[in-house]
């Protein structure tokens, strides 16, 4: 256990430091850093000048760990277009993708188990059918269309729901839907698949033989077992989904995390957008390290292998 | 059988021998169909794979020919004749089946001139990603070791990227032209071929038939090469289609958000992009894209599915 424990840990560090080099030089693609921030038409003079005041001259990988260190303490230098602190864009918007995100991964969740389960119960019937064309359909459908989709069917036609902010739970509705429906497909498979497996294993078959009820069979003994990789998938798909609700928040003007990525790129504003990329992935790190400890801890052959 | 007819199956080509097989079946019934024969067999049972094939070729068919197949041309603009219904709409006129757009431009030229982004995007940025990845995975799975975790490593850092916010930045920077959507695709979609045919490799590395390859001294390059890539190419091809469903999805996303080809130049993406401020008045012009898309990309996962139930039917759970 020690020794995966440690595996796992360089692993997760080696990954971190890596992500932070690479979103460090998102800033550096945009060219001559300086001569941007300097304007347009400054002199070879003020853009050196600007370039000393930010520490622009010093070699690149003391820029860097500079902006490690800092970045570290949290802080994350200033917004180039609103001079806002990075940090605070950053609490801004967290909670209103992480609301998002949970919202979707209960709802997908709720939609994906039990239909994985029942195909996999009943394999080759027609609930089998169904649950292979919602995954075949969700995978196909072009999620940012699926949204205005949404917004014309319930916003405009049949006016049930807000289209845009984030005010109220209503305001969620729609823009659950439409990252739910990304998940739903990938989580129904994999517990599908699980569930088959387990189903043809010989515990299950000692517990017929045993003469369990089906129900007692299904949910306590093989769902136990069949449930693990649903488990880390979802920690993994909402890792996943704190940088994939960019074209969601969008459409339904909700000001995320994606929305402020979006609006980074839009305006060249790169501190920003530097430190959304590093905290999506610390968090998508941390999260698959988590996943990754729990299933070890379930089940021994993954620590021992 | 009568001797004269073993004698002639004897000096029969191969092809010659399947057509008489054809046409009187009773007379080779005892023979063991090939592997591909099998799979041709199931291929030709298998309606999934079959519809979902025509439905690409007809695409495909249309971004060839887009030119001569396009009843006009997809960058004329008409102020007189702006946003006409499609023929199911009021006022609609069959001089334009699906209507026209907010410049009066004929919307089913530019719905089949918009298959021809997606279709090269949809073929080139996952063929691209397929050669980086299956070399990843090939080397990682085979070697094992230092350079299997070196491979794990890039892997791990590939996932914990936000694949589309750094695919969205790196459009910005450097321009929405098709070479660049085709490189950034590609570093967004290499890492699924590397995790499965890493894990793949590990499974057949230690099989008997690579021992022997290894025994009669076969370089790497030619057990990897020659022993373990066809051995591999099932999940590579089914990898592949899943990505190009994907591959065309992300293309109109970027269309879509103004970071991806730029207009005029019609792609799916950009219909659906232009069309979203007329969206509440006029919605076919969002519907028809994004339908287009929708059916393309079912039908791509449709032939995916396919290839996987009939190269391999017992992978199918």
């Amino acid at each position: 256990m020690v020794s995966f424990l440690v595996n796992r840990l360089f692993i997760a560090i080696m990954v971190t430091i890596t992500v932070s080099v690479i979103a460090f030089s998102l800033l550096r693609l945009s060219g001559d850093l300086a001569a941007e921030l300097a304007g347009d038409d400054a002199t070879e003079a003020e853009i050196a000048a600007v370039a000393k005041a930010y520490g622009l001259d010093r070699p690149l990988y003391v820029q860097y760990l500079d902006w490690a260190a800092k970045a570290v303490s949290g802080d994350l230098g200033q917004s180039i277009f609103s001079n806002e602190p990075v940090f605070e864009i950053l609490t801004g918007a967290v909670p209103t993708t992480a609301k998002l995100a949970v919202y979707a991964l209960i709802l997908s969740t709720l939609i994906s188990v039990p239909l994985g389960i029942i195909a996999a119960v009943h394999q080759n019937t027609w609930v089998d059918r169904l649950a292979l064309v919602i995954a075949v359909g969700g995978q196909a459908v072009p999620n940012f269309w699926f949204g205005l989709m949404m917004i014309l069917l319930f916003g405009v036609i049949l006016r049930w729901t807000p289209i845009s902010g984030q005010e109220t739970l209503a305001h969620f509705i729609l823009p659950t839907l439409t990252v739910a429906l990304t998940s739903i497909p990938q989580k129904m498979r994999i517990t599908r698949a699980g569930m088959i497996e387990v189903l043809q294993s010989d515990y299950i078959r000692t517990a017929r033989a045993k003469g369990l009820p089906q129900r007692s069979i299904i949910y306590k003994h093989a769902l136990r077992n069949a449930i693990l990789p649903v488990v880390s998938l979802t920690m993994v798909q909402f890792g996943f989904l704190l940088g994939g609700t960019v074209v969601v928040e969008t459409i339904f003007a909700l000001n995320g995390l994606g929305f402020e990525a979006f609006q980074a790129i839009i305006r060249q504003d790169f501190p920003v957008l530097q430190s959304v990329v590093l905290f999506i992935s610390i968090i998508y790190i941390l999260l698959t390290l988590i996943a990754d400890l729990i299933n070890a801890r379930l089940d021994p052959r993954i620590r021992l292998s | 059988m009568a001797p004269n007819d073993t004698a002639a199956a004897t000096t029969m080509s191969v092809g010659a021998a399947r057509r008489a097989a054809n046409a009187r079946p009773d007379l080779f019934d005892v023979r063991t169909p090939t592997p591909y024969e099998i799979m041709r067999g199931r291929a030709k049972s298998h309606p999934g794979f079959l519809v979902g094939m025509s439905i690409i070729l007809v695409v495909g068919l249309c971004a060839l020919f887009a030119p001569w197949i396009a009843p006009y041309n997809p960058f004329d603009q008409d102020i007189s004749r702006r946003l006409i219904n499609p023929i199911w709409g009021i006022n609609s006129t069959w001089d334009n089946p699906l209507g026209t757009d907010a410049f009066g431009r004929d919307y089913l030229s530019r719905l089949i001139w918009g298959a021809r982004v997606s279709m090269i995007i949809g073929i080139v940025a996952p063929a691209a990603a397929c050669v980086i990845g299956t070399t990843i995975g090939l080397i990682g799975g085979y070697f094992g070791g230092r350079v299997d975790a070196f491979v794990m490593y890039l892997i791990n850092t590939k996932l914990a990227l936000p694949g589309l916010v750094v695919t969205l930045s790196l459009v910005a920077v450097f321009g929405g032209s098709m070479f660049v959507l085709i490189c950034v695709l590609t570093f967004l979609f290499w890492d699924r071929y590397a995790i499965v045919l890493r894990t793949v490799t590990q499974q057949i590395r230690s099989q008997d038939f690579i021992t022997a390859a290894e025994a009669i001294g076969c370089s790497r390059t030619r057990i990897i090469a020659t022993e373990i890539l066809p051995n591999v190419l099932n999940q590579m091809i089914v990898i592949l289609t899943l990505e190009m469903a994907l591959a065309i999805l992300i293309e109109a996303t970027l269309s879509f958000l103004g970071l991806g080809i730029q207009p005029p130049t019609p792609t799916w993406g950009n219909l659906i992009a232009e069309g979203r401020n007329f969206m509440f008045f006029k919605p076919y012009l969002v519907t028809i894209p994004g339908l287009a898309l929708l059916v393309l990309a079912i039908a791509i996962n449709m032939m995916g599915d396919g290839v996987r139930d009939i190269t391999a039917p017992e992978g199918r759970n």
